[in-house]
């Protein structure tokens, strides 16, 4: 619809500044219910860029190739354990080449836990398991500028954690490539 | 006119849609006051103690000129301490410029009573006036003036019902102080503000990331919290009245469990910058940042002790997370000391405001809610619940208000330290988690 045939109709332009005006009231009563945030995009939303996983934005990347070694990005934890298990060694090498060859990416590693424990405390022990890969990353040689360890503890499950296999499932270090 | 029998001694749940703050909500979006929210707390009282203090308050003079009756809040504020018993005034209406009928009240069996004014100010505003007498004594027990916009009725009700316990306990009462907490629907998280009693809420932020661990500054004016909006913990300092906030920490890895110091002008922060979770301090703006605490392990959770001195904190240090204790310039200014004994698992600290008992989350069968007696060593645990997080005092130290889970669902509730009162605070639909019960406001 051109501008001028929008301004030629009366009606319409009664309707449009209707419009306006409601817009306008729309406005303030955002303003008056609390800052909101801007929502982020739907592949921000998703949370973590977990194994399976396609971030569409990085739609061609290996890490979003289901044939590359570096398709899985997450690292499972057993209960109470803050250590990498040593059959994700190939994994952590396969991240660590790729991270070496590619300067100009950066990762974020994001911890979680299950939902036994209170909410701070579990924000720490989700850090020691994103920190665990970052160390053994690190040894690798990955410079640091290139890697955030970082946590949500129990804030975001992948699972819900009504059984022993949620939990599991929640008991995990993402890595994010951005 | 009839007593009202027992059935308040034992739990009294008021049903959103016939609660007059219901009435008032709607009446107020009409008037353009759009920032309430529709989702009203339900609040119920259980395990009340033995004596209730009886007292009558009867509708004020000229109450029907308000769009709701304050009279409606004074009488649910003393009911919700858990304290006090209302007898049904009826339908008398009692100004302060007639005497009352002292005795006609103690033949009701009623202690005390509470009469009052409503006058109507230019502009908008109401002038409240109440009187509280002694019925058994027959005296006067004095009352107060208070002068409220349309908006602020709530707030006259509360700060009556505050002038009303301290007359007749001598304790400060917590009406007229508000509570913060984080609800979650579906996938969005809001920060919400409201009265002391879970209703007349406000939000003061939205995101569809997590929120938590909010904290009041001592003087009600700003809140200190940890939000995930861009995908990492980062504490951020809001200001209430404007909803203007300042990044408090972004540093490299984790920033969270902001707690402020007793004069307000520093918080204590936790972060990962260097691996490991530890402790720091910063100025309220966010400058001068100093490590406060120097181990290998996690260290979090910092609370300011009443006299800015020490910083009490959750560690695991030991192997499973306990309390400590350091000197708030920190760990090389003096050992930590291990405050907690009795439990596997001991985290999130709180102190109360006279200082002397620390409440905390440890793990026995569940996680449940203990009282520490920080000068004899004794612990009390105080809930029956499995999923206690979160402690928080009420400013007058008399009750602790935590999040906790009810069946499936998500609720806040609070205890009397003596563990005899207890309430739920439940929003019908909608996760309430990671309160914190305001200060004082004057």
């Amino acid at each position: 619809m051109s501008t001028n045939f929008f301004f030629k109709n009366q009606a319409l332009v009664r309707r449009f500044a209707f419009f306006a005006l409601a817009l306008m009231t729309v406005g303030l009563t955002a303003c008056s219910s609390g800052v909101k945030l801007d929502d982020v995009d739907e592949n921000a939303k998703s949370g973590s860029n977990s194994s399976g996983s396609v971030d569409s934005k990085f739609a061609n990347q290996p890490w979003n190739d289901p044939k590359s070694p570096i398709y899985n990005k997450s690292f499972y934890f057993d209960f109470d354990s803050y250590t990498v298990k040593s059959s994700d060694q190939a994994l952590i090498d396969a991240h660590a080449k790729f991270l070496k060859a590619n300067k100009n990416y950066r990762i974020s590693i994001q911890g979680n836990t299950d939902d036994s424990g209170t909410s701070e405390y579990n924000l720490a022990l989700g850090q020691k398991r994103s920190e665990a890969v970052r160390k053994m990353l690190s040894l690798l040689g990955v410079p640091d500028a290139q890697m955030e360890a970082v946590s949500f503890g129990k804030e975001k499950p992948k699972s819900p954690n009504a059984d022993d296999a949620g939990r599991a499932d929640n008991r995990r270090a993402d890595i994010a490539y951005q | 006119m009839e007593l009202l029998k027992s059935k308040y001694r034992f739990v009294k749940a008021i049903p959103a849609l016939l609660s007059p703050i219901y009435l008032f909500v709607v009446f107020g979006i009409s008037l353009g006051v759009s920032s309430l929210s529709l989702a009203q707390m339900q609040i119920e009282i259980s395990g009340v103690g033995q004596s209730l203090y009886p007292i009558a308050v009867t509708s004020f003079v000229a109450e029907n000129n308000l769009p709701s009756k304050v009279t409606d809040v004074v009488r649910s504020d003393l009911v919700n301490t858990g304290k006090f018993f209302n007898i049904d005034p009826g339908s008398t209406v009692q100004g302060i410029s007639e005497t009352p009928d002292l005795s006609f009240w103690s033949a009701r069996r009623a202690q005390a009573l509470a009469i009052g004014d409503v006058k109507s100010l230019p502009g908008g505003m109401f002038e409240i006036t109440y009187r509280l007498y002694d019925t058994v004594k027959k005296e006067s027990l004095g009352g107060t003036t208070v002068q409220v916009s349309t908006q602020d009725l709530r707030r006259a009700g509360h700060a009556i019902a505050d002038d009303i316990v301290q007359r007749l306990t001598g304790e400060r009462g917590i009406f007229s102080t508000r509570l913060s907490y984080i609800t979650k629907n579906n996938k969005q998280y809001q920060l919400m503000i409201s009265d002391s009693d879970g209703q007349n809420s406000r939000v003061a932020l939205t995101s569809i990331e997590p929120i938590i661990s909010p904290v009041w500054s001592p003087d009600g004016k700003n809140v200190a919290y940890v939000s995930f909006e861009t995908k990492k913990p980062v504490v951020y300092v809001h200001e209430l009245a404007t909803g203007k906030r300042i990044v408090l920490a972004n540093q490299k890895g984790n920033n969270s469990a902001p707690a402020w110091s007793p004069d307000g002008s520093k918080l204590a922060i936790s972060l990962s910058r260097d691996g490991n979770t530890q402790i720091y301090s910063l100025n309220a703006d966010g400058s001068n940042l100093k490590r406060l605490t120097a181990g290998s392990a996690v260290d979090t959770e910092p609370q300011w002790s009443r006299d800015g001195r020490s910083i009490y904190f959750t560690s695991d240090r030991g192997g499973s997370p306990q309390i400590y204790r350091m000197s708030s310039d920190g760990e090389t200014f003096g050992n930590a000391s291990r405050v907690t004994f009795k439990h596997s698992y001991a985290t999130s600290p709180r102190i109360s405001p006279d200082g002397k008992s620390l409440a905390y989350i440890a793990r026995s069968g569940g996680y449940k809610l203990q009282l520490l007696d920080l000068k004899t060593g004794d612990v009390v645990g105080l809930t029956q619940t499995n999923h206690d997080e979160t402690p928080s005092f009420a400013a007058n130290g008399k009750f602790i208000l935590y999040a906790t889970r009810i069946g499936s669902r998500n609720v806040l509730a609070a205890v009397s330290i003596d563990g005899s009162v207890k309430q739920t605070l439940s929003i019908p639909g909608s996760d309430v988690r990671e309160p914190a019960w305001g200060p004082f406001m004057n």
